[in-house]
């Protein structure tokens, strides 16, 4: 009953959408060119089953591997930041001014450097796009922890280690969750972004570029519900570790 | 018995954008083992300070801090630290926070054992049946409470309290001063507590120090030597107001106020 509530609502409201575009298409009488109506997508997605299986699967291991680097790497420098003013004061406007520039310029640059090392280029625009969030959410969430959570601790010797794992880190993660429910998303877009203007033949970006090439707009917009679909699969994914390791912080009662 | 806690000239000073500011000056005082010691004083004279350096949080400018005889100087485990905010962690159950300082003093010690000391010490405090609430799921008496578990679980020598009842209801107050002196007959331990509540500092205390306004030195030392079960009562004898009033004068003088028409 309750997991019914919980999913019966978005599924109708996805359902009310796609009739809403169907009588849309219907009635304004638009050519699959211009614009596809969900009816037209089955076909689609039937047509290359095995193709959106392969290509998704690309996708969203890359993007995967990207995010988790910039897990890695986004907690790492927001220690650094989080523990040490001088290195917060120095590193914060580098990473600011980074993470300004449009990416979509970063992709050429990229595919031209790491000629031919499609996976890695992927991978590394998938990185480079969502690690900012964490690494500034993380810093935020140190430099802000009270001191007397420290003094609880260090007044019986407990080592800065001992600190930053028992009470540090775990205060963070309500901030670090929030970051990386925006970074999941980032990371899909750089894949996507590298896959698309950079195409190698592979990920659902090559897809839908195949799509747009073959002149086979149904397989375009199907190609971007399969990307909804990964994204909303991943964004789920977090929200449920969240459940897992940063629940306490819901205090909305369930 | 011994002094547990000795300070022996302190004098420290922050520093600070305006140049040095000197908040303690020449500071002596000792605490008896076992004796419960509170310090009054005026607003920013200098308390919490006093309280970081005797846990070895901050180390002075000038003078020695001894505990047990021995020079203090980084933190060390027979301290334990109790402050306004009760600082429980929100991701941990009372029953976890309460045991958090014996994962650090007492690794090697069993999560069974761990557990029992700490559901012994909240029966004691009154809050048997809490042990799996959250933090935000009690009142912020029954947090202070807990707060005060967490810091006697290990056993310290010596508890240092800043300002533990300031943000309580005056009745809640009075529930929790009571709750000192039960804590203090079945857990011995010398105390130390800053306060801006007279009342309290009379009520619970062995000794009162009243500290001078910055930087602080010690004004005045006042003994209470009213026995054992305290009622809350006591507050009222003609000793007591009699003392209450001297105290009320001494922090007048410490804020510079003596001379004024009250
Ligand atoms: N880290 C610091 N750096 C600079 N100045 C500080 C620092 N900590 C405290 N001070 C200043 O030193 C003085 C004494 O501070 P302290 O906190 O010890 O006073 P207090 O007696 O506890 O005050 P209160 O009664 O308000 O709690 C205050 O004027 C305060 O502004
Ligand atoms: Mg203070």
């Amino acid at each position: 009953m309750d997991f019914l509530r919980k999913v019966a609502p978005p599924l109708l409201a996805i359902l009310a959408i796609m009739l809403f575009w169907e009588w849309l298409v219907w009635v304004k009488g638009w050519p699959n060119y211009k614009m596809a109506a969900p009816s037209d997508l089955w076909p689609a997605f039937w047509k290359y089953r095995t193709l959106f299986l392969i290509q998704g699967w690309e996708t969203l291991w890359r993007t995967v591997v990207g995010l988790g680097l910039a897990v890695v790497f986004g907690t790492f420098l927001g220690m650094i930041m989080g523990f040490s003013r001088l290195l917060r004061d120095a590193l914060y406007p580098v990473l600011v001014g980074f993470n300004a520039v449009p990416k979509a310029t970063v992709v050429p640059v990229i595919a031209l450097i790491f000629v031919g090392e499609h996976d890695f280029n992927t991978v590394l625009i998938a990185f480079m796009i969502s690690f900012f969030p964490i690494a500034v959410s993380v810093s935020i969430g140190l430099s802000t922890l009270e001191p007397e959570y420290r003094d609880i601790l260090r007044a019986l010797g407990a080592s800065r280690l001992t600190i930053f794992w028992k009470i540090a880190l775990p205060k963070t993660l309500p901030e670090f969750f929030g970051a990386l429910k925006v970074s999941v998303t980032l990371a899909f877009i750089g894949t996507n972004l590298m896959e698309i203007v950079e195409p190698h033949g592979r990920g659902l970006g090559a897809l839908f570029d195949s799509g747009k090439i073959n002149a086979d707009y149904p397989l375009m917009f199907a190609v971007l519900f399969a990307l909804a679909f990964l994204g909303i699969v991943l964004f789920y994914i977090v929200v449920a570790l969240e459940r897992v390791f940063a629940g306490w912080a819901d205090r909305s009662g369930g | 018995m011994g002094d547990l806690v000795e300070l022996r000239a302190v004098t420290h000073a922050y520093r600070t954008k305006a140049g040095p500011l000197p908040v303690l000056d020449d500071l002596s005082l000792t605490i008896p083992e076992g004796k419960f010691c509170a310090v009054v004083g005026p607003s920013g004279c200098g308390k919490s300070t006093l309280t970081r350096l005797i846990a070895g949080l901050m180390m002075p400018d000038r003078g020695e801090v001894f505990l047990h005889g021995e020079k203090v100087k980084s933190p060390r485990k027979t301290v334990g630290m109790a402050f306004q905010n009760p600082v429980l962690l929100e991701w941990r159950t009372i029953l976890e926070n309460v045991m958090l300082p014996l994962e650090i003093v007492a690794p090697s010690m069993p999560r069974s054992q761990r557990e029992t000391r700490a559901r012994d010490l909240l029966a004691l405090v009154g809050l048997a049946g809490f042990e799996t609430k959250r933090p935000s799921q009690l009142s912020g008496g029954m947090r202070q409470r807990a707060s005060l578990c967490r810091s006697i679980v290990h056993k310290p020598e010596v508890l240092i309290m800043d300002e533990p009842f300031g943000a309580l209801d005056a009745f809640t107050r009075e529930d929790l001063w009571q709750l000192m002196h039960r804590l203090r007959a079945e857990e011995p331990f010398t105390a130390l507590l800053i306060t801006h509540d007279l009342r309290e500092s009379v009520y619970l205390a062995d000794e009162v120090i009243v500290l001078s306004d910055r930087p602080a030195r010690v004004q005045y030392r006042m003994a209470i030597d009213a026995p054992a079960p305290r009622p809350i009562s006591m507050l009222y004898d003609p000793d007591s107001v009699a003392k209450l009033a001297i105290l009320r004068e001494q922090i007048e003088i410490a804020q510079g106020r003596s001379g004024e028409v009250h």
